[in-house]
């Protein structure tokens, strides 16, 4: 079990090592310093606040120190947060306009994912081998897993929003309210919350409801299953195991799925206007804010390898031959 | 069967939704099929099955009517699909069957186009991907040993990589100009759980009999891979590339969405972008955003559920009965 | 008489028609007979055995009927053949190194198993335990996963659970097929050794290797093509075969080496007919060296000896 958590500790070390790389190499490398014109660009609507900038950005890419000393030092002031100044939300830094944001994505993403996974494994299982129910599951869910996320959350903000009126458009809460530790508030986010949360939850719920029923069919073909039915175990307790050991693969599909299911709450937030990090994306590729993508890109790299880490560890719980040393697990 | 089978399932199920795959689709258990029956029979088996599969055949109809339109449509216009051709925000119409943007563009005009770039980005980003993660799974499965780490360590690296958010920052540096380069680009960022399920397999293949008497006649390992162990595996690898193509489609209607797409080409990520933006939604301009997303649906539902099908003509066990 | 079979006739359901993989099979298992049963792949044996116990969603009960203990066993209804599994017919199946759920401690599972059939795994538990120590495996396996077991070990572990309600009929498909000769040498001998101290009553034990199955078999019974050629007490089928396939299949046999007897049957030409659309008559007629104008009417299996069955012309 230690080798196995060494292993993936490793892995995700070499990625992030690897995304960062990229992050200061792609830049640093382009023809025409894209990033320098930016700030010339900024300098000019901002002559005097630009200084800091300019150090951060002759510390990074500049010209006048040697390439490998340009890239230690871009770890360094990554590892002390820094990751330069937002050129669309000039003079903050982005580290800070990032973190704003992160929560309202997390608030997307976490409930999305956790309950659709549930919801979905257990209505795949029901359907599993069960006539009339598997012949509505099976249509819906891959209906609802070949569904473009931001089609789902269009469609939902026109319907139940712009005609119904059910619940509001766009935002993060009402435009009348400052952020405040009240109920109005809070009724306020939860409201302008659903229906982003709503059109995640329905597309990824398609997928994992058709992964468990497939899985779960190959489950009942599987030997153990052969065996237990000629000892005349009842149907119930074969569907048991049967759901039990298709949750593994089907958590390893969770870890797979996260770039997906990030790709698909960015999108989802551009449609409903939604304060987190795609509508920032969005805004800093319209503004050709390069730090900020920047900063972006790296946020969402750790959270999913944060993410694949908690993963790593609920499949340890799950499958006790992680734990007794035998086999590789999720990976 | 093969009592292989179940060893090769235990790493290769887990693949079973992929990175760019929107959704674990098809369990990618798919045991190498015995290699006791000689391939042309297995064929004739297949098709014999297949044409008689009703998810098959319906999702094939599907996909090859919204090819044909794609193919087809756009040749009987003389004006382009950004023109401003008709009257502003109007409805469908016997002229404009699925009505005019707010600038008065054909909407369906720019939908049947959009429909060709979907093929065209599905076709080659899962051709590319495919291509990648089955060379890499195959040499890794076959050769093992220290290049089969390394490369295991390359996929596990692209595997966790957040495609989209690697694409953002390659796109705004690099940008994107053609649905060639955004394949490309798809390709290179979807293929790693196929190498991981191809390397499962094949490593389960490489101890089989017939590969090793194939080694014994001396034949050389690239031959071997292309001779023995792919046919062995073209069934599965046919539906990873099924897959591939739905989740490269998927995958390029959400950077056309976000406005990192090909420039000047109409897609129908673009078409659900440009109607966010002009206040489609507000305006009630249904006809508009409407088309593009049931387009996209339909076409990846429909590769979904064929996929079923062909698992079930491939693997008899899954047929009901 | 422990197990009577009449005329069993079981197909499989294909879209090109029925396979014909059991075809009329009519024999009977004496108590405590051990019966081994051999033939080429493909010949009908696990046909056979399946449909003692569980007939899979494609295999159809076509005609003929199964008794045990004197009393009918209804094979084709699945809901009703369930009472009987385990308790009185049991079955060791070819792949006991992936017969135990992964992902659950065996003892766990088995308490499962057995309160589902209404058994109480605290009263069984002693004897379980007796039963480890016999086929030398330490009581806490039942704290294992399935993977923390050697495949020897799994393999006993099997046998154990599947003798565990001590019924009356055993099934053991291939059971040593995938183990090493010296392995297979104590599960044969297990095999003996749980029918004398009476945890079983009777056993079909089946196997492709002759050789084996001779040391522990009281009677060998031969099928071809899903046809029963030959049954006789083993010695007599191996020293004093009557029909012209066992009589190819032992003097193919060599003294010492190759074991298998479902190896290509040297220095007859041809193969064994497809069982889809099988041709009338003796199912062996082609490759037959004895075949004569008879032989395209179906010769029926009929006891030649006291206890010795043939289904050949010229065995009669
Ligand atoms: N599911 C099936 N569908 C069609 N034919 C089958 C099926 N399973 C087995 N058969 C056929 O039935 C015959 C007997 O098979 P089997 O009982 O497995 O033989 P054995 O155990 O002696 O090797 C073979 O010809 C085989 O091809
Ligand atoms: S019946 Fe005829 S063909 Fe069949 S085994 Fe006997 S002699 Fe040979
Ligand atoms: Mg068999």
């Amino acid at each position: 079990m230690r080798r196995y958590f060494a292993r993936k500790v490793a892995i995700y070390l070499l990625t992030f090592f690897v995304a960062v790389t990229l992050n200061w190499l792609i830049p640093r490398f382009m023809p025409g310093d894209p990033v320098l014109r930016m700030l010339t660009r900024t300098s000019v609507s901002n002559p005097d606040a630009i200084a800091p900038m300019r150090e951060y950005y002759n510390n990074v890419f500049g010209l006048d120190v040697p390439l490998w000393r340009q890239y230690l030092n871009y770890w360094a002031e990554l590892l002390q947060g820094n990751m330069g100044i937002s050129v669309w939300l000039f003079p903050a830094p982005v580290t800070e306009v990032i973190l704003d944001a992160v929560p309202y994505t997390l608030a997307l993403l976490i409930p999305s994912i956790l309950l659709s996974w549930y919801a979905g494994n257990k209505v795949g299982a029901l359907a599993a081998r069960r006539k009339w129910l598997d012949n509505t599951v099976l249509p819906l869910g891959y209906a609802l897993t070949a569904t473009p996320y931001m089609w789902i959350a269009i469609v939902l903000a026109w319907s139940l929003a712009i005609i119904a009126g059910v619940f509001p458009v766009a935002g993060g809460y009402s435009f009348d309210l400052q952020p405040s530790w009240s109920l109005v508030f809070f009724n306020s986010l939860i409201q302008h919350w659903f229906l982003p949360f709503l059109s995640l939850f329905l597309v990824a719920f398609g997928g994992w409801a058709i992964g468990m029923r497939n899985m779960i069919i190959y489950e009942l073909e599987a030997d153990y299953a052969n065996y237990l039915e000629a000892l005349g175990a009842p149907r119930r307790l074969i569907r048991r195991y049967a759901f039990r050991n298709a949750l593994l693969p089907q958590l390893t599909g969770l870890a797979l799925q996260l770039g997906v299911l990030v790709a698909g709450a960015l999108v989802t937030e551009i449609v409903f206007g939604y304060p987190g990090l795609g509508r920032l994306i969005l805004m800093a590729i319209q503004n050709q804010d390069f730090f900020l993508l920047q900063g972006a890109f790296l946020f969402i790299v750790i959270g999913v390898l944060i993410a694949n880490f908690v993963i790593d560890i609920v499949y340890v719980l799950v499958d006790p031959r992680t734990r007794t040393g035998m086999t590789g697990g999720a990976a | 069967m093969s009592d292989l089978a179940p060893a090769a399932r235990e790493e290769a199920a887990p693949a079973a939704g992929g990175e760019a795959v929107s959704a674990p689709a098809v369990p990618v258990a798919a045991g190498p099929v015995a290699a006791a029956q000689p391939g042309a029979r297995r064929t004739r088996d297949a098709l014999h099955f297949a044409l008689r599969n009703k998810k098959v055949v319906g999702g094939g109809i599907v996909v090859l009517a919204f090819l044909a339109l794609g193919l087809i449509a756009p040749l009987f216009y003389d004006y382009g699909h950004s023109e401003y051709v008709g009257p502003q925000s109007s409805g469908p119409s016997g002229e404009y069957w699925f009505g005019t943007t707010t600038f008065g563009q054909d909407v369906f005009l720019q939908f049947v186009h959009g429909i060709r770039s979907t093929f065209l980005v599905g076709l080659l980003g899962g051709g590319l991907a495919a291509l990648i993660g089955m060379t890499i799974g195959f040499v890794a499965g076959y050769v093992g040993g220290l290049v089969d780490e390394a490369l295991n360590m390359l996929t596990n690296i692209v595997l966790v990589l957040p495609a989209l958010a690697v694409l953002i920052i390659l796109h705004t540096y690099i940008g994107i100009t053609s649905v060639p380069s955004q394949a490309l680009f798809i390709g290179i960022f979807s293929w790693p759980w196929v190498a991981r399920a191809v390397r499962a397999q094949t490593f389960s293949l490489r101890t089989r009999d017939f590969v090793d008497l194939a080694r014994l006649s001396g034949m050389g390992s690239g031959a071997i891979i292309r001779r023995e162990i792919a046919p062995n595996m073209s069934s599965y690898l046919f539906m990873t590339f099924i897959l591939l193509f739905g989740g490269s489609v998927l995958f390029a209607a959400t950077l056309d969405f976000i406005g990192l797409g090909p420039t000047g080409v109409m897609s129908l990520g673009l078409m659900m972008n440009n109607a966010v933006h002009w206040s489609a939604l507000q305006l009630g301009l249904w006809w508009w955003f409407l088309p593009p997303g049931l387009g996209i649906t339909a076409i990846v539902g429909a590769l979904y559920i064929m996929n079923v099908g062909l698992d079930e003509v491939f693997n008899p066990k899954l047929r009901e009965m | 008489m422990s197990l009577r079979v009449d005329n069993l006739k079981v197909y499989y359901r294909t879209l090109r028609g029925d396979v014909k993989a059991l075809d009329g099979a009519t024999f009977t298992v004496a108590d405590g007979e051990i019966m081994g049963l051999a033939g080429e792949s493909g010949s009908g044996k696990s046909t056979l055995s399946k449909s003692l116990i569980r007939l899979d969603t494609r295999m159809r009960l076509v005609e003929g009927g199964v008794e045990l203990d004197g009393k009918p066993l209804p094979i084709g209804d699945q809901d009703a053949m369930n009472a009987f599994r385990f308790k009185e017919v049991s079955l060791i199946p070819q792949y006991a190194m992936s017969a135990l759920n992964p992902t659950r401690k065996i003892g766990k599972m088995i308490s499962e198993l057995l309160g589902a059939r209404g058994v109480k795994y605290s009263e069984i538990k002693p004897e379980l335990e007796r039963r480890l120590d016999l086929v030398g495996l330490k009581r806490e396996v039942l704290n294992n996963y399935p993977i923390e077991l050697s495949g020897g070990m799994k393999q006993r572990m099997v046998l154990v659970l599947s003798t565990l309600l001590n019924p009356s009929l055993l099934i053991a498909d291939e059971v040593t097929s995938a183990l090493d000769v010296s392995t297979q040498r104590a599960v044969a001998e297990t095999l003996v050794e749980f029918r004398d101290r009476e945890f079983v009553k009777s056993m079909i034990v089946v196997t492709h290797d002759i050789s084996l199955v001779y040391q522990i078999a009281d009677t060998i019974m031969v099928m071809y093509a899903g046809k029963l050629a030959e049954k006789a007490p083993a010695d007599v089928v191996v020293n004093a075969p009557r029909h012209p396939y066992t009589q190819l299949l032992i003097s193919s046999l060599p003294e010492v080496g190759v074991r298998y007897a479902d190896r290509k049957l040297a220095g007859i030409p041809g193969s064994p007919p497809g069982l889809l659309n099988p041709p009338a008559g003796c199912r062996f007629r082609d490759r037959c060296p004895l075949a004569f104008a008879r032989c395209v009417e179906e010769p029926p299996f009929v006891e030649v000896d006291k206890n010795h069955h043939v289904a050949c012309w010229k065995a009669q």
